[in-house]
């Protein structure tokens, strides 16, 4: 059965309240989630303030300068800072997106930031990816043809090569798979948002010829079928791509091959 | 403890190559009930609130009977269908397999159950 609540392990408490900068006078509160798998204590939920006058306009400005000038401790990912690497996906007021390209300016209120939801925390705002890459891994990420290689390349028409648009450009930054509730649920067998637009991806590529190899291994009431369509991935997703659509598009592949 | 690397893990037992016709049956009930449903609601208004003889004589005419029974047929086989969708969802091991069987058995009855007072009223 699964787990509506959290285990007592994992209940999170009050944690420790950073004084607010001295004589600032734009000063904002930040909530954020915190855990470490040394000390053996509960998840804490940790304040800081920040004097805004001197912070960058996102979260993981916001997030750099606490780690550089208040708390040294505090754990992240982050690495190109445009929404490029995809690694600084967190849930940010409520909302799974990369800290990066998230404005501070977007937020009412407090900011209150966690990891990815329902993820093992490996520590702070770092979720456990293991599992999500080796189910990118299975959808075979990668062009496989029967053909001899052509002398020059594998060639695509314009047209052909449009399909791909809003598929190729995801980051696989997990926030759509960490915010579907048949993810939450069944994430060790269903293949979730992100696998399955890759899984697309390749599927309707002109140039791949495992298509058929490909709808198979899909061919599964929980690795394609436990979408629900329920959206949330094409909500949150901050690179504003649609896997629902793909994943809809696999499932209309797969009517139309067995009708 | 399993020694197993992520792969394995991910790749499970593969793939069952099943469950394109549950979505493809799903989606033809679906557009069954946008039609079963208003005929259902019209056809079950007309005889509601009439005396006994009236209604016993409405439901014996062919076309109010069959759009019952199959009311009765695709509304509890789509509801059967979703409800096992959802518990696949939510339950897992042991129980699972005994919630599903459950719910089949309980939806086979509705079904039988209905179809016999159908009969009953039509015959």
């Amino acid at each position: 059965m699964v787990q509506f609540t959290l285990p007592k392990n994992s209940t999170i408490t009050t944690g420790k309240t950073w004084p607010a900068p001295q004589g600032a006078t734009n000063v904002r509160k930040f909530q954020i989630y915190r855990w470490n798998p040394d000390d053996g204590k509960n998840p804490r939920v940790d304040t800081y303030f920040l004097d805004m006058d001197k912070c960058g306009p996102m979260v993981l400005d916001a997030l750099i300068k606490i780690k550089n000038e208040i708390d040294p401790t505090l754990t992240f990912r982050r690495s190109c800072r445009e929404g490029i690497c995809g690694s600084c996906a967190m849930n940010i007021d409520g909302i799974n997106t990369l800290a990066c390209i998230y404005g501070l300016d977007e937020i009412k209120d407090d900011v209150k930031i966690y990891p990815l939801p329902h993820m093992p925390v490996v520590k702070d705002l770092i979720p456990d990816l293991t599992h999500f890459y080796a189910q990118h891994a299975s959808i075979m990420p990668w062009l496989e043809t029967k053909t001899n290689r052509p002398a020059k390349e594998w060639k695509q028409s314009i047209e052909d090569r449009k399909k791909l648009d809003g598929l190729y450009e995801c980051v696989m930054c997990a926030s759509c798979s960490t915010s579907c509730p048949s993810y939450w649920w069944n994430g060790d067998r269903y293949l979730g948002p992100a696998a399955l637009l890759h899984a697309y991806r390749w599927i309707i590529d002109s140039r791949d010829e495992a298509t058929g190899e490909r709808l198979d291994e899909l061919e599964d009431p929980f690795k394609l079928y436990r979408c629900h369509t329920i959206m949330n991935c094409s909500k949150t997703c901050p690179k504003g791509l649609n896997p629902a659509k793909a994943i809809a598009s696999i499932k209309q592949m797969m009517v139309e091959r067995a009708l | 403890m399993a020694y197993l690397t992520d792969r394995k893990r991910a790749q499970g037992l593969g793939s069952g190559r099943q469950g394109t016709h549950h979505h493809w049956q799903m989606m033809a009930s679906s557009l069954a009930l946008a039609f079963i449903i208003p005929a259902f609601v019209i056809t079950f208004g007309i005889g509601l609130g009439k005396p006994y003889e009236e209604v016993l004589a409405y439901f014996s005419r062919p076309v109010p009977a069959i759009i019952m029974a199959l009311s009765v047929v695709v509304i509890i086989n789509h509801a059967m269908q979703e409800a096992l969708v959802a518990v696949e969802d939510y339950v897992h091991g042991t129980a699972q397999k005994i919630t599903l069987m459950v719910v089949k058995g309980v939806s086979f009855t509705l079904i039988a159950t209905g179809l016999f007072a159908i009969a009953r009223l039509a015959l």
